[in-house]
């Protein structure tokens, strides 16, 4: 059988190499995938908690299906931003998108 | 012996697990070497059926067309694919310059994998099944959709403005072809009360659910085709438009793959169609002798798979403009307007005691009465537009 | 070693990885590539926790919605990363570190959790009464419809958004061209 603990180290590795990716990376779309993979970290943790402390409960999945939800709006609505920023400004680096900085 | 021909599936797997047990191996070790078995077992199986699919697809297509196909290799020429595919393996394997490896290499594993592993769920006897899952509707609309991912990385990876073009109009018909069947596929699931694709099949009990919700039965079969890319929507690949579309730059084997997915996939969804409509390996004594559903199940998805052939053969392609503007504007619309019409008569057949068959028959007819009028709504608008067009350009050309 | 171990051990080792290449790929399509993978590995992962239900949510709409989209929007924007030379920024050091301090603080916190050697209870309910129970959880008025609903209104004013956000420039009124 199979510890928590594995789970959780493997949910908390996760999402530390996804935050380095939305720290680190300079194009936009980087960052967004990077982003994905938190998600994804949070997700196995949700359930992961769901299955070893309460699996008859329905909280852990219903969460987790919300999350998903969330998740996919928000790419959709990034990318659609990346697409609209790419036709005004012919980049995607985000460096290069500043003009709203003191 | 008679335990085999009453139902040899289970007695040859019976006959294997004790046979391995009898080397001493553990109990999860051999039901996993078992299954592992038969994986490879279904896969193989299906990948050496699409030579008969193309064969038989050929044949009658020709016959449609009043003449004879390949009859030279072989008795009724059986093995022209054989003599077809073997030629496509000894070709060059050319990789055009600029190409990206990785993609390019990577999308026709994932067009296969994605239509051979549809065939883990699909019963076909009571007994001959893959793996017996909960969420078997489910897991046909994710993996079916794997194959887009394939088709675009093809296109995206070739370094080719016409492979590009073709990939992205592929996805898009694929992506919204998707919606409409995956609403279509809701509806045995509500008639049924499980998304388990076995659990549909014993459903079927009395009436296929062709009968109870024929509108769901034909969206379903015409998204599928579209989904596959087969005639009447293969713009994807029609050789006199756009020049074989993704798959231009593939060579060989690469494009055998593509060849023998698409071949299969239309195999596959005539047998998804025969499992959720039409009553899978249901038939008189199936459950007892289960080699006899198999038969069952294989009559049914022939005869889907001659309807596929048959449209094929019959209609003219359809341009894209046209075929996204009959997803979203009559087939997605009537797709949703079927469940909320399936979900009501399934409520008031139960509550109100009304006879199950007659109530859903009415619901669609009702259906189907809605959506001729909309039609008809439509095409008088668009006459009358094109009408007004026509007035105002002939007013025009006498003072020009 | 039971089978399950071996096997969520290979898989997280290969989640992992793939995750490192997304982070670490020049090459955006590449990178696209390794991050389905890495999605593919976590529904692997939700197979091992007992939730079929959730992995294959997890490939309907993350591979198969998602992936695409990013591949997608990663080859409509190709022009502008070419000959762009590096990939991370200048204080990716700090990034790095940021993650590490993350990681030892996670760790930390995670594995003084008194339920860290917890093993798995049997499952009170097989999984086909729990998805109609979570089905049934979904639209009660005591339980959680109102955060279904609301993701619904979510997923689509986020449509609606995307819709409005990506139409073409010359087809807005009123908008001057630029």
């Amino acid at each position: 059988m199979i510890p928590l603990s594995w789970f959780l180290i493997f949910a908390a590795l996760l999402f530390c190499v996804g935050l380095y990716g939305a720290l680190a990376r300079r194009n936009a779309i980087a960052i967004l995938m990077a982003i994905e993979l938190m998600l994804n970290a949070v997700n196995i943790n949700l359930v992961a908690f769901w299955r070893y402390l309460g699996p008859e409960a329905v909280s852990g999945q219903a969460f987790a299906l919300v999350v998903f939800a969330v998740a996919a709006s928000e790419a959709a609505v990034g990318l659609a931003l990346m697409i609209s920023i790419y036709r005004r400004r012919h980049t995607v680096a985000v460096e290069e998108i500043d003009m709203m900085k003191w | 012996m008679d335990s085999f021909w009453i139902d040899p599936f289970s007695f040859i797997g019976s006959q294997l697990a004790a046979w391995l047990t009898g080397l001493g191996l553990a109990e999860n070790w051999v039901s996993l070497i078992l299954q592992l078995v038969g994986a490879l077992a279904l896969g193989t199986a299906v990948l050496i059926l699409t030579f008969l699919l193309i064969w038989a697809e050929r044949k009658i297509v020709a016959r449609i067309q009043d003449r004879l196909g390949p009859n030279r290799v072989g008795p009724y020429g059986i093995f022209q694919t054989v003599a077809d595919l073997l030629k496509l393996v000894t070709k060059e394997l050319i990789t055009p310059e600029g190409a990206d490896l990785l993609p390019y290499n990577l999308a026709p594993l994932l067009a296969v994998m994605s239509v051979v592993g549809l065939w883990a769920v699909i019963p076909m006897a009571p007994t001959l099944l893959g793996a017996d899952i909960h969420v078997g509707v489910l897991y046909i609309v994710s993996v079916g959709s794997i194959g887009t991912l394939g088709i675009l990385l093809a296109g995206l990876s070739s370094n080719n403005k016409y492979a590009l073009l073709g990939a992205f109009r592929t996805v898009a018909l694929m992506i919204s072809y998707a919606v409409p069947m995956a609403l279509a596929l809701l509806v045995p699931v509500l008639l049924a009360g499980s998304m388990s694709m076995q659990e549909i099949v014993l459903a079927q009990k009395g009436l296929p659910f062709l009968l109870l919700a024929p509108v769901a039965a034909l969206i379903f079969f015409v998204s599928s085709i579209a989904e596959v890319g087969r005639a009447p929507f293969d713009l994807l690949e029609a050789e006199s438009e756009i020049v074989a579309g993704f798959h231009i730059e593939y060579s060989g084997l690469k494009f055998g793959m593509f060849f023998v997915a698409e071949f299969l996939h239309a195999f596959t969804i005539s047998a998804l169609t025969a499992v959720l409509f039409m009553g899978g390996w249901r038939g008189p004594w199936a459950e007892q002798y289960t080699a006899l559903g198999f038969l069952y199940f294989l009559v049914k998805t022939s005869l889907v798979y001659f309807v596929v052939i048959w449209i094929r053969g019959s209609f003219p392609r359809i341009r894209i403009d046209q075929m996204n503007a009959l997803n979203w504007k009559l087939i997605t619309p009537v797709a949703l307007a079927g469940l909320v019409v399936t979900a009501v008569a399934e409520k008031v057949a139960l509550e109100l005691g009304a006879p199950r068959l007659l109530t859903h028959l009415a619901g669609n007819a009702l259906l189907i009465f809605a959506a001729a009028a909309g039609l008809g709504a439509y095409a008088r608008a668009a006459r009358r537009r094109s009408e007004l067009l026509a007035k105002a350009s002939k007013a025009e050309a006498p003072a020009g | 070693m039971t089978i399950l171990q071996i096997i969520f051990l290979l898989t997280a080792f290969l989640t992992l990885l793939a995750a490192l290449r997304v982070v670490t790929s020049p090459s955006m399509v590449h990178a696209a590539l390794w991050l389905i993978l890495a999605l593919a590995g976590v529904a692997v992962v939700f197979i091992l926790l007992n939730a079929t239900f959730l992995a294959v949510v997890q490939v309907a709409v993350y591979i198969d919605a998602i992936a695409i989209m990013i591949i997608i929007v990663v080859m409509l924007t190709r022009g502008a990363v070419r000959g762009q030379g590096h990939t991370v920024s200048k204080t990716w050091w700090a990034a790095a570190l940021s993650a590490l301090v993350m990681l030892t603080g996670l760790l930390v916190m995670l594995l003084q959790a008194p339920v860290r050697g917890a093993l798995p209870p049997t499952l009170p309910l097989d999984q086909e009464a729990f998805l109609e129970r979570l089905g049934q959880a979904l639209v009660d008025v005591n339980q959680y419809i109102l955060p279904f609903e609301v993701a619904s209104v979510l997923l689509v004013a986020a449509m609606v958004g995307a819709i409005i956000v990506a139409w073409p420039l010359f087809v807005r009124r009123g908008e001057e061209e630029r």
